[in-house]
């Protein structure tokens, strides 16, 4: 079970210099097995500090954080195996990859781990699959592929770890929409399979909206809203005050009612506010 | 006359087999701005490196300003009129300090100093970076950057600015900045721009709106026009505005709403008006 | 993390330093450790730190800013004390110990002398931009343009990497967490084992840089980049009286300690 526990975290950049920063101050949260988490905030809410605490590549100023109920900064060996459970995609993760074939590059992770050669060639084998890396691409070099190849390349080296928790930072940042189409639809697919948690991190209010089940907002460093998006985008108006953008849908939806049209319930996907007009439309003509 | 003309141009990258740019034709007016939507691998990016002769058409010819570009000898006096943005803002600012890289193509023109200096704070001043001018770019936000290196390319005193995919490594309030800036720089100082991207949001403001697929020009027109047609932009595998979409499906339902209405509030006031009918 | 490094960075300011002609300070910097290895006695390293004490204080550096910059070099400082004290021949500190009197007083002056060295080449990329560094450079060395050395080549070339080491190092930072995540391992192992996962973080570096170069190239050809010839400057330098009296202090220093060393002091 890879349940995530964060207990009273905070965490200071270049604590003790002129440059002192507090990025992340007093964030409790428990995020169970299984669920798919958006987080959203503006550059610089603390959000990329957040994810990075999750598997100790940082280590918190204060506070504690537990994945399946250990302490993860115990000891090395603790901050070491929590890499297995909670794999990280970082922004523009293509520029990480530095084998000299595809293969060996999603196996990079699974051999770090000292598993045997057939575990190795069953992982690596399964990531691609799930992240649409062709099996004809394996011995190509991953530098002559296109964009949208390599990020699913490197998203299935972390998933070859076979994590209870996948974090994917900004994971469509720069595609094209059909590319960022395919790699969501790649990820909610996975996230349907292997039970695992997804904690996806993203600008993209339109897609967040629309994949996750929860949704944390960073503001300053601290939690200003978590609950379903449902509950998230009933009050847009605070997305906006925190400097957010709101789905399109959302916003069209606010400047309807402006118009005058009285829409209902909480807006945040094309399928709802095409219902909710023509509900309005047909209690108007009623 | 238009200031940049592209008539039947056809590009092949060099050890490629297929063509990036399949008989181009295009005709931007001064003043203009257009916008340039397409896919990744679209042609896009080719279109715009022919604009300042960093490409050469294999077949067909571009004019910029009355050059054209194949003249060997002209390509500096075609780069000193076109600014060209690239994606990665880290990657085309060239000082440690943000004044310095703002100076750099009027040190190359060989403008005198005193010239310099003030072109260097005129461009700052206008893509409001004046403050930050002593500062190191690499501490700047995306969108920060960006607006460097676009006052790094109106110092050169070009009539056309052309933006290559200048916001898709930005969050949204650099995408916000850049696309502000480069619109006060159309609207106000008149020049020219030609701004490429795969965000469809933010062509909705252009005068002309270039859709790329495959290396041909799908369609050249307003973008009320261009996005009305749903079918089409289904067909390149493009997204619509959020406005134009729920009109054009209202109108499947029953409705018979105007799918030119592309910002909020006209759209939201058209549907108004059907409610109370 | 790596960004903490603070070599070669420079404090804006608006001191006598400062606002010297880099030319100057570039010279001012060969005098001065030209004049450093004339130390021999104690009375001439009194009078080399006692000059650089007064150019931290004239340019506003403060020793704290000096010792952080030190810090990376400090092993290589204490190897250097240590061996001079071990292996110095002379009259043993303590009986039956190999420490000697004169290797005491020798590994103090080694200290002194990398110490002043560093302190000083600070106190010249502290108070001057790289830019401007460069340019004194280049127009310093531009007599060698007659024969055919490509002296403006040479300082854009070292003006790029300045602009972009903390643009690469930002990138390391970032490949070696994404490599962490998927559990690369660069702290423990033998050497070799050391040197081998240095792979992950070394190939993607290049990788990026070259594709940063070559974007640069088209970036700085759009912008009507062709070479040195016909350029103008937006920064001109000026040598100003300053500038003067600055040479002829930094020439009376040199003179002066190599009449210490004369005298054996």
């Amino acid at each position: 079970m890879s349940e995530i526990r964060v207990e009273k975290l905070r965490h200071v950049y270049s604590a003790g210099t002129p440059f002192e920063k507090v990025a992340i101050e007093d964030v409790s949260l428990t995020i169970p097995q299984g669920q798919f988490v958006g987080i959203i905030g503006h550059t610089g809410s603390g959000k990329s500090t957040f994810i990075q605490h999750l598997n100790a590549l940082l280590q918190p100023t204060d506070g504690k954080v537990f994945v399946g109920g250990k302490d993860i900064n115990e000891n090395k060996y603790s901050r070491r195996d929590v890499k297995w459970q909670v794999g990280i995609v970082f922004q523009y993760p293509e520029y990480q990859l530095f084998e000299e074939t595809v293969y060996r590059d999603i196996a990079f992770g699974p051999k770090n781990m000292k598993l045997s050669e057939e575990e190795i060639d069953t992982r690596v084998r399964e990531a691609a699959k799930f992240a649409q890396v062709d099996e004809e691409l394996f011995e190509r070099s991953p530098l002559e592929l296109s964009g949208g190849q390599k990020r699913r390349i490197a998203i299935a080296g972390v998933i070859a770890l076979r994590p209870g928790v996948l974090i994917l930072d900004e994971p469509t940042a720069g595609l094209d929409p059909a590319g960022c189409r395919q790699i969501l639809d790649n990820i909610c697919e996975y996230h349907r399979q292997s039970g695992s948690t997804v904690i996806i991190v993203s600008h993209n209010m339109d897609d967040t909206a629309r994949i996750a089940e929860r949704i944390i907002a960073f503001d300053h460093g601290r939690v200003a809203m978590d609950g379903t998006p449902e509950e998230i985008f009933s009050e847009p108006e605070r997305l906006e005050a925190m400097g957010l953008d709101v789905p399109r849908p959302t916003s069209l939806a606010m400047a309807l009612r402006a118009a005058g049209v009285p829409l209902e319930g909480s807006i945040y996907t094309h399928g709802q506010l095409l219902a909710a007009v023509l509900r309005a439309k047909e209690a108007a003509t009623c | 006359m238009s200031i940049i003309s592209f008539k039947q141009v056809h590009y092949t990258y060099p050890g490629d087999e297929l063509e990036s740019l399949c008989g181009a034709d295009l005709e931007i007016e001064e003043g203009e701005f257009v916008a340039v939507l397409g896919h990744n691998g679209s042609g896009k990016s080719t279109l715009a490196k022919h604009m300042n002769a960093i490409l050469i058409p294999d077949e067909g010819k571009v004019v910029v300003d009355g050059i054209d570009s194949s003249e060997e000898d002209k390509a500096f006096e075609i780069r000193r009129r076109v600014g060209m943005v690239f994606q990665n803002p880290d990657n085309q600012i060239v000082a440690n300090v943000v004044e310095d890289d703002v100076a750099f193509a009027p040190e190359n023109l060989g403008v005198p100093s005193e010239e310099i200096r003030a072109r260097v704070d005129a461009a700052l001043q206008q893509v409001g970076m004046y403050e930050y001018r002593t500062h190191a770019p690499h501490l700047l936000s995306g969108g920060q950057k960006q607006r460097v290196a676009i006052a790094g390319v109106i110092a050169m005193q070009p009539k056309i600015i052309v933006l290559d995919e200048p916001t898709a490594m930005l969050d949204p309030q650099g995408r916000e900045e850049v696309l502000s800036t480069v619109t006060k720089l159309c609207r106000e100082k008149g020049m020219t721009v030609v701004f490429i991207t795969h965000h469809m949001d933010e062509c909705i403001g252009a005068d002309k709106l270039v859709i790329m697929s495959n290396g041909y020009i799908k369609a050249v027109g307003t973008p009320a026009d261009i996005f009305s047609d749903v079918e089409m932009m289904a067909r390149e595998g493009l997204a619509v505005p959020e406005t134009t979409k729920l009109i054009y499906e209202l109108n499947s339902v029953g409705f018979s709403l105007p799918l030119g209405e592309l910002d909020e509030e006209s759209c939201a006031a058209v549907i108004a008006a059907a409610m109370k009918k | 993390m790596l960004k903490d490094i603070t070599l070669g960075q420079y404090f804006p300011g608006n001191t006598i330093a400062h606002r010297l002609d880099p030319r100057s300070k570039l010279i001012l910097i060969v005098l001065y450790i030209a004049a450093l290895f004339q130390a021999t006695g104690w009375i001439s390293y009194a009078l080399v730190t006692a000059v650089t004490a007064l150019c931290m204080i004239v340019s506003h550096i403060s020793p704290k800013n000096i010792f952080k910059g030190l810090k990376p070099m400090l092993f290589i400082i204490a190897l250097t004390a240590l061996l001079n004290l071990f292996y110095t021949a002379g009259r043993p500190i303590v009986p039956g110990w190999p420490m000697t009197w004169e290797g005491l007083a020798r590994s103090v002056q080694m200290i002194l002398r990398i110490v002043l060295l560093i302190t000083g080449t600070f106190l010249l990329t502290y108070t001057t931009s790289p830019i401007a560094l460069t340019d004194g450079l280049e127009l310093l060395l531009s007599p060698l343009k007659k024969i055919k050395v490509p002296v403006h080549e040479m300082t854009i070339m070292m003006s790029m990497a300045l602009r972009f080491i903390p643009t690469l190092i930002e990138e390391t930072d970032k490949i070696m967490s994404a490599q962490k995540a998927r559990g690369a391992d660069f702290e423990t192992g033998r050497l070799t084992e050391r040197a081998k996962a240095l792979l992950p973080i070394l190939v993607p570096l290049f990788v990026s840089a070259f594709r940063r170069a070559d974007e640069l190239a088209v970036a700085m050809e759009s912008r009507c980049y062709h070479g040195g010839d016909g350029r103008t400057r937006m920064k001109v330098l000026h040598f100003a009286a300053r500038d003067w009296a600055a040479l002829a202090l930094g020439l009376l220093f040199l003179a002066g300690m190599i009449v210490l060393k004369r005298f054996g002091l």
